[in-house]
């Protein structure tokens, strides 16, 4: 047997490129569908409220494309659970319980709203009263936006593992309150904050393709409002999500201190804690944080990281010298260094051998309750156990600083996008709405970049590092199963692109 | 039987004057058949199943996480 310890990283790294492949092409396909559901939903309103074939067409030809992106979509992210399974297995069935609670009810209840009013959405018009139909709309949005609610509480709970307790019978962490779990202080950021970046994303779309008719000259009318209506939205999401930014960093910070550190490439923390804006961070090497206390080239913003993290512009923030080293909160809580971690981590570990042991042999209660009552008390650091140096608990610095970068960039770009749309753009405004489109996409992803990659080396946070989530497969199948993804879902996106770009050539057809 | 008959109508009506419909229903069948046909039962084994057996789980699992 391939001792965890020294298992093969490559196969590890293998199972955490396809997962990250294929959530990445997963996501491609999401934020659209929640973007465009709520445009094209207030664009049937406007034709609910006022009768006119004008907005039936526009709300039609908007819809069309939401429909093209939905079918691309499905079952993309069915994979990600075969993932779980195969390449995952002590994970799975480790935190399956729980994990597996909000899946089963995004399955059941999110899935089945959605298919059915997607129907009526596409083939309703002239056959249900315009009423239901505009219901149906809203509610195939609705669904698709409940959905999205349920996986991010799975995710969150990756990141912020509660509601929970660990059973050493059952060798399971289970359930113990399903409203910890489902209302969890991360899981309310990340689907606030997620959800309103898809609509951001929706907003640079519909501005985007609204561009290219104006720069055509083609259905000038529609493309105006379109336009208009996209920026508006955009606008009113963008602020929205400023204010749901600033919430999440502040989680983070109180959630997962690393993260944060990472991100913000703090080296040696403490109060007053400026923002970086820039800094000279080599993105093909982690720092020496050791060695050093701040990046060189700093350009930060005095006090804002303190206010982003604290709510306080003199307030403490933890660097990563000081995670590892142990430090004191503000509230007068110690938080352990690493080594106290990684020995308490290790005492969970065997006390759970030995608790099993003992109930195998049949020893006495005192030795069983012995070793349950350690397992209970140094079971938050049980991934700890598994660490072998500082230098694994380090996310990769560079990743996470710069794809955050590019998400708070990206986010104040398109504010300036929208603004120019509702101002009087030129030629040149609407070329750079169109190139805002992949942009957008850019944007998204480096968002779930810096969720994913700030929270490594756990696959869930301080309970279970990759190296012992993973199943002992050889690198080589887990390879070739990435190629196919690769193929597949390159093929998919090239398919979508294409279906997408003539149904947007044709353009919405008003002779109807 | 009145209303299943409407809501059959609604359906088989819908599904025939399908015009970009059609292309997309052909990319989510071919899609759908490679997922849980080729993927699933050729590439993503249950691991647990196969090595663990059933039952055994909690005690493969506990030898995983051995030191």
């Amino acid at each position: 047997m391939i001792n965890l310890l020294n298992i093969d990283m490559t196969m590890v790294d293998w199972a955490r490129a396809q997962f990250a492949l294929t959530a990445i092409y997963h996501w491609l396909f999401v934020p659209l569908t929640l973007g465009l559901a709520v445009v094209m939903g207030i664009m049937e309103t406007q034709y609910y409220r006022t009768g006119s074939e004008f907005w039936k067409q526009t709300a039609k030809f908007w819809q069309r494309l939401f429909g093209i992106n939905f079918a691309m979509g499905i079952a993309t992210g069915i994979i990600l659970e075969f993932e779980f399974g195969t390449n995952w297995s002590n994970y799975s069935y480790l935190v399956g319980d729980i994990f597996g609670a909000p899946l089963a009810v995004e399955g059941i209840v999110a899935f089945f709203m959605e298919s059915t009013f997607v129907a009526v959405m596409f083939f309703g018009w002239n056959k249900v009263s315009k009423g239901f139909h505009l219901a149906s709309t809203w509610l195939t949005g609705l669904g698709a936006t409940i959905s999205a609610w349920w996986i991010l509480v799975a995710n969150s709970w990756m990141q912020h593992p509660v509601g929970q307790a660990f059973n050493p019978e059952t060798v399971r962490n289970e359930m113990t309150s399903f409203a910890e779990v489902a209302l969890s202080p991360v899981a309310v950021d990340k689907f606030i904050h997620t959800v309103l970046s898809a609509w951001v994303l929706g907003a640079v779309f519909v501005v985007g393709v609204s561009s290219w008719y104006l720069l055509k000259k083609r259905h000038t009318e529609f493309a105006t409002k379109s336009r208009h209506l996209g920026a508006v939205f955009g606008l009113i999401s963008s602020a929205l999500i400023m204010l749901s930014g600033h919430h999440s960093a502040y989680t983070v910070a109180q959630t997962q201190p690393m993260k944060l550190a990472a991100m913000e490439a703090l080296y040696k923390g403490g109060t007053d804690q400026p923002l970086t804006i820039i800094a000279g961070i080599n993105p093909f090497q982690q720092p020496d944080y050791e060695a050093t206390d701040e990046p060189p080239l700093k350009l930060a913003v005095p006090y804002a990281l303190s206010f982003l993290a604290t709510n306080d512009i003199n307030g403490y923030v933890p660097g990563i010298r000081d995670i590892l080293d142990g430090y004191t909160k503000p509230d007068g809580t110690v938080e352990p260094s690493l080594d106290e971690k990684i020995q308490r981590g290790q005492q969970a570990i065997t006390a759970l051998q030995e608790y099993r042991k003992a109930k195998k042999d049949g020893a006495s209660e005192e030795i069983i309750n012995c070793q349950l009552s350690i397992i209970n008390s140094d079971m938050p650091y049980f991934g700890y156990g598994y660490v072998k140096d500082r230098a694994q608990v380090v996310p990769y610095i560079p990743v996470c600083f710069y794809a955050f970068r590019v998400m708070v960039g990206g986010g104040c770009l398109f504010i300036l996008l929208f603004l120019i749309m509702l101002w009087k753009p030129k030629a040149w405004a609407y070329w750079a709405a169109i190139l805002c489109i992949p942009i957008a996409y850019i944007v998204s992803e480096a968002g779930w970049l810096v969720a994913e990659f700030g929270r490594q080396p756990w696959t869930i946070q301080d309970m279970l590092p990759t190296w012992v989530g993973v199943s002992e497969l050889g690198s080589s199948a887990v390879m070739i199963t990435f190629l196919l993804f690769l193929i597949l879902f390159t093929t998919l996106l090239a398919v979508e692109i294409s279906i997408m770009l003539r149904t947007i050539n044709r353009g919405p057809d008003f002779r109807d | 039987m009145n209303t299943i008959h409407r809501i059959w109508n609604f359906y088989y009506d819908g599904f025939r004057s399908m015009t970009l419909g059609r292309t997309l229903w052909a990319v989510i069948l071919v899609k759908l058949f490679i997922i849980f046909v080729v993927l699933k039962l050729f590439f993503f084994p249950d691991y647990l199943k196969e090595h663990a057996g059933k039952g055994n789980e909690a005690e493969f699992v506990s030898q995983k996480l051995a030191p």
